[in-house]
């Protein structure tokens, strides 16, 4: 998916006032499940922490299996995020449906706030598709 | 009315409540993200009467705002880094000719090394161009000021730059308080210029002056900046009335009253500083900052009122003068100048180096244990520095220092010359 790229974001109930990267985050969300072993994504990931990878692998076959036993089991998932980007989409781009991950796993956002924010960010069709993959992630954690 | 939006998105929608009559762009990251989403906004008839005019260069940018400002329409302009340096002539004529530009910079490094991220040496470069200058701390502190900049500038005919962190802000989406259409007209009257090129009442603007008049026009334009030190203020009170919060003025105190150490800084490093005082006041430390907005003028006697109980001050900044050290921090001096109080300089978040709490954290202990050098350049890796010094010492074909130490990092291939 191209060179690797690292974003950040802070959730709070009071004014966000550091300007200073994630270095510990509560919660990491692995887009390209091929940069796990290129690149350190766990320094800093707390074990009592949330992580999400997409990838239809089991963790034991992306070299995890250890690593994440670490986790409460209900702090992990992996999630097929670009397969359901290609059927909602027609493209193999995972955002939105991670995004929809994250919130059944974490609870920290209502899906109903995701789906709002990536219509207002994408209006029309594009965005309707978007929300309908994040839905399915949703969905489908919530009821397994 | 509240949005979540990208920073950049934010500047743009409040220029646009500006009602700007002319908006000259040319894309330099990271500022480009605004005059894209002008561009749109014009397009759909949301400005007004607009002209858009997308030119070849950002001198050109800079020309054609003095051409539009001189013809009376209100002029906007946002530019980056080199893009700055390249217009500087135009952006001096500006302020020479005293046209009321507003123009955005993205703080951004310069080059070379070429580098796209995050400091202060692009606007720091041209902080004596005539041009007031006001940094925002936050994406609403980047929408207030620009509004507020259009007044100050109209009123004194003086132009004026607002000064955002690129990336840190310019990329950010952030929860902004949008004003609407009727606010800022309230706030913002029509641009009546002093000066205009009009056909029907013919004047030259841009005489050549001599030794016999030059010194005088000059110290006008100085007079113009000792008067923005008495309006920014009633600007900004005026402000909090229309718009219900404060922003803006000169400078902005944070726990400082009774504090021992005060940190001194502009722009978006603030945020982080207030979180590292109010850790600091927790451990019972006496530490407070204060921000200053208005970088030019600079606000000599407000900031020596908030810095003179101070028993030393630190002034942390994202550019520095090579073989100096500091550069705003001359400004905090000749504002304690006859004062003994002790004042270091932190150099930090140079092209775009995260400036985090922890490194705060252990260079303000140092101060207020006065053991920090002075100026002292944050998280500098001294390994690295020491090879290249061996390296040149060793050898005189030593070779390109920038390259030598992205091998040294292992950040390309081969080894170092």
């Amino acid at each position: 998916m191209g060179a690797p790229v690292i974003a950040f974001c802070r959730l709070d109930d009071k004014e966000i006032r550091l300007r200073e990267p994630v270095m510990s985050p509560d919660a990491l969300i692995v887009q390209d499940p091929t940069l796990l072993h290129q690149v350190d994504l766990f320094s800093g990931l707390d074990t009592r922490g949330y992580l999400l990878i997409n990838t239809t692998r089991r963790y034991r076959d992306l070299g995890l299996g250890d690593y994440v036993t670490k986790f409460p089991p209900h702090h992990i998932c992996t999630v097929a995020a670009s397969e359901w980007a290609v059927e909602f989409i027609g493209k193999p781009l995972p955002n939105a449906a991670m995004l929809g991950a994250f919130s059944a796993i974490t609870r920290r956002v209502k899906l109903d706030s995701v789906q709002e924010a990536i219509r207002q960010k994408f209006p029309g069709e594009l965005g309707e598709k978007n929300a309908a993959a994040a839905g399915k992630a949703y969905n489908t954690i919530r009821t397994n | 009315m509240l949005k979540q939006m990208e920073g950049s998105h934010a500047v743009a929608e409040a220029i646009a409540l500006c009602r700007p009559e002319v908006i000259c762009a040319y894309p330099i990251t990271p500022q480009t993200h605004i005059v894209e989403r002008l561009s749109e906004l014009v397009q759909q008839g949301e400005i007004g009467n607009c002209q858009y005019i997308n030119v070849e260069s950002e001198f050109a940018a800079m020309s054609v705002a003095i051409g539009a400002s001189a013809a009376g329409a209100r002029a906007y302009t946002a530019t980056s880094s080199q893009g700055l340096l390249f217009m500087t002539e135009a952006v001096y004529n500006a302020s020479g000719l005293g046209l009321p530009i507003v123009m955005t910079i993205g703080n951004r490094a310069i080059g070379a090394p070429i580098n796209i991220w995050n400091d202060h040496s692009d606007s720091m470069a041209l902080r004596d161009a005539g041009w007031i200058q006001l940094y925002a701390e936050t994406n609403q502190d980047a929408i207030d000021l620009h509004i507020q900049a259009f007044r100050l500038a109209e009123q004194l005919s003086v132009p004026v730059m607002v000064c955002e962190d690129g990336f840190i802000l310019t990329h950010a989406y952030e929860r902004v308080d949008m004003p609407d259409l009727n606010q800022v007209q309230a706030y913002l009257p029509p641009f009546e210029p002093v000066q205009i090129l009009d056909p029907a009442d013919p004047v030259t603007i841009g005489a050549m002056v001599g030794p016999e008049a030059f010194a005088e026009v000059r110290y006008l334009s100085h007079h113009k900046h000792l008067q923005a030190v008495e309006v920014i203020p009633q600007l900004a009170s005026e402000f909090a009335k229309i718009f219900g919060r404060d922003s803006g003025g000169l400078i902005q105190p944070y726990r400082s009253d009774d504090a021992e150490t005060v940190i001194v800084a502009l722009g978006s490093v603030v945020g982080t500083i207030r979180d590292v005082v109010d850790d600091m006041r927790e451990d019972g430390v006496s530490i407070g900052a204060v921000k200053v907005i208005s970088f030019r003028p600079f606000p000599m006697l407000a900031l020596r009122a908030a810095l003179e109980n101070a028993k030393r001050v630190i002034v942390v900044e994202k550019a520095f003068a090579d073989g100096l050290g500091g550069i705003a921090v001359n400004s905090v001096r000749m504002a304690l100048r006859g004062l003994t109080t002790p004042i270091y300089t932190i150099i930090a978040g140079l092209g775009g180096r995260p400036i985090t709490k922890d490194s705060l954290l252990r260079a303000f202990g140092e101060a207020t244990r006065d053991e920090l050098d002075d100026p002292h350049f944050l998280d500098l890796n001294w390994t690295v520095i020491d090879h290249e010094l061996a390296r040149a010492k060793e050898k005189r074909r030593s070779g390109p220092i920038a390259e030598n130490v992205l091998r040294d990092l292992g950040l390309v291939g081969g080894k170092p010359v």
